[in-house]
């Protein structure tokens, strides 16, 4: 299994503070704006950005949730793998709010299908915008596409994007796996 | 990736201890799930499931339809008051006739022991068992031993007493099982003619005495008196059971700590309990209600998922 890497640390800040810059742009104080991790490693980049927000640019209390789509996706019983759920954390709705999903690579489009469809348990979005670390080209299934991506990546069907953060996997990098 | 040892759930004795962790977290998620304003998922929305009762249920007939139902599920329901049944006809035929309309899982009850064993060797379906005769009822013993983790953390080291007909009840014997599994100690409480001759080989001890029993346990679970399955007389009067095995509010102030109090439902209020307790913030018995909707949703959504 080889891999390269395509994002350092360094890299990483500053396309997250980037990214944070982008949210702020088109969602100025975050009054009627969410941010929604989706589980399981969406959660980490979405709690990155609230503390970049927070503690850079002062703008404090940003609502934030954890979606789990195991329950809502369109492959249960079609593949080898048992899927496992993980935990919904959204004490609040979102009826009539700005809608942020946050994740780390958008590939089929798949995941995001299924969180749109999951986040209406909790009420009427007013809109809802994708933001993703990694956007992996020509790869979709569905017509989706992020509104605010980190970097764009063109990989092959047998590589994974593999998303390190610091906090779970000891250190902030993205590599490009080839799988064998 | 964990999953189920088992296809199908016919009792906690052919579960491990890792299957029953497995279906209390995956009960977590859908406990959450039930607790939304929109209660419903759409998982399991190419599966097809019949409900079969030979018995009457009440409680348990609706848990098992509002958990497929919550699953996104097709349901059919099936009683034999109003079927074929009644004409001769073979449970195994009866149960083929449901699958041939292309049913991918069957929940039954049934009032001989060990139907649902003999149904998973026969025909081709996902098969849970919501109780057969005095056997088991494994979903019932797993959503008590969900609601004691919910109330006091773990089951493992807690001491549970089960008081009541202990000779005829597939709960009894499930929640034995189940508890043992997880590592709590359990007693059997009740007149000696409804507790089973050699219930002590499943490393179970017998007290008849309730005070004591109450003061060794943590957790107590009511049994309900099934008078449907008295045939002969066990103890003189109900009046006199009451006396000897009826919970009441003077004996839970009488012991020196604050136990939690189960039954399973439904209950012969002012008989095995009074209704002071069944109703106090002692009592978990509406939890245990809530619960069996989420862990019936995980064991269906467990054993759905191994489909092929």
């Amino acid at each position: 299994m080889s891999q390269k890497i395509l994002l350092s640390a360094k890299e990483i800040n500053i396309i997250l503070h980037r990214l944070a810059c982008q949210l702020l742009e088109n969602h100025l104080d975050f009054s009627n704006t969410v941010l929604i991790g989706i589980q399981p490693r969406g959660t980490f980049l979405a709690e990155r950005l609230r503390q970049i927000l927070s503690e850079k640019y002062k703008v404090k209390d940003v609502k934030m949730g954890f979606l789990d789509i195991t329950f809502y996706r369109d492959d249960f019983r079609r593949g080898e793998k048992i899927l496992e759920a993980n935990s919904t954390k959204i004490n609040f709705l979102v009826e009539d709010k700005n809608v942020v999903f946050i994740d780390d690579v958008l590939y089929t489009g798949r995941s995001i299908r299924s969180a749109l469809t999951a986040v209406q348990s909790f009420g009427r979005p007013k809109q809802i915008e994708l933001l993703t670390l990694i956007d992996r080209r020509f790869s979709r299934h569905l017509p989706i596409q992020p509104n605010y991506r980190g970097r764009q990546v063109d990989a092959i069907n047998n590589e994974k994007v593999r998303v390190m953060w610091k906090e779970n996997d000891g250190e902030d990098a993205v590599y490009l796996v080839e799988k064998v | 990736m964990s999953e189920l040892s088992v296809n199908h759930l016919l009792g906690i004795k052919y579960l491990k201890k890792k299957d029953i962790d497995l279906i209390f977290e995956t009960a977590d998620h859908f406990k959450e799930v039930i607790n939304r304003s929109i209660k419903k998922v759409p998982t399991l929305r190419d599966i097809t499931i019949a409900n079969i009762f030979f018995e009457n249920s009440t409680r348990t007939k609706l848990s098992f339809e509002l958990a497929e139902k919550r699953l996104s599920a097709d349901v059919i329901n099936f009683s034999a008051s109003q079927s074929s049944v009644k004409k001769g006809e073979t449970l195994i035929d009866t149960v083929n006739n449901i699958l041939s309309m292309k049913v991918d899982m069957v929940v039954m009850r049934h009032p001989n022991p060990g139907a649902g064993i003999f149904l998973s060797k026969n025909v081709k379906a996902a098969i849970v068992n919501a109780g057969d005769g005095a056997h088991e009822h494994p979903t019932q013993a797993l959503l008590d031993s969900y609601s004691i983790r919910e109330r006091l953390g773990d089951v493992g080291g807690k001491k549970v007493v089960i008081v009541g007909d202990i000779l005829h009840s597939r709960v009894a014997l499930s929640n034995i099982f189940a508890l043992q599994l997880q590592g709590a100690e359990v007693k059997v409480c009740g007149p000696k003619t409804l507790i089973p001759k050699y219930i002590e080989s499943l490393g179970v001890t017998v007290e008849t005495n309730l005070e004591k029993a109450l003061q060794w346990c943590d957790v107590a679970n009511m049994l309900r008196i099934q008078n449907e399955r008295l045939d002969i007389s066990y103890f003189p009067s109900t009046r006199e059971y009451t006396q000897q095995f009826g919970l009441n509010k003077a004996m839970l102030k009488r012991l020196d700590k604050e136990i939690v109090v189960m039954h399973p439902g439904p209950i012969n209020r002012g008989v095995e309990i009074t209704s002071d307790v069944a109703d106090s913030g002692q009592s978990i018995i509406l939890d245990q209600v809530e619960n069996g909707v989420a862990v019936r949703m995980a064991v269906i959504y467990l054993l759905a998922s191994k489909i092929k």
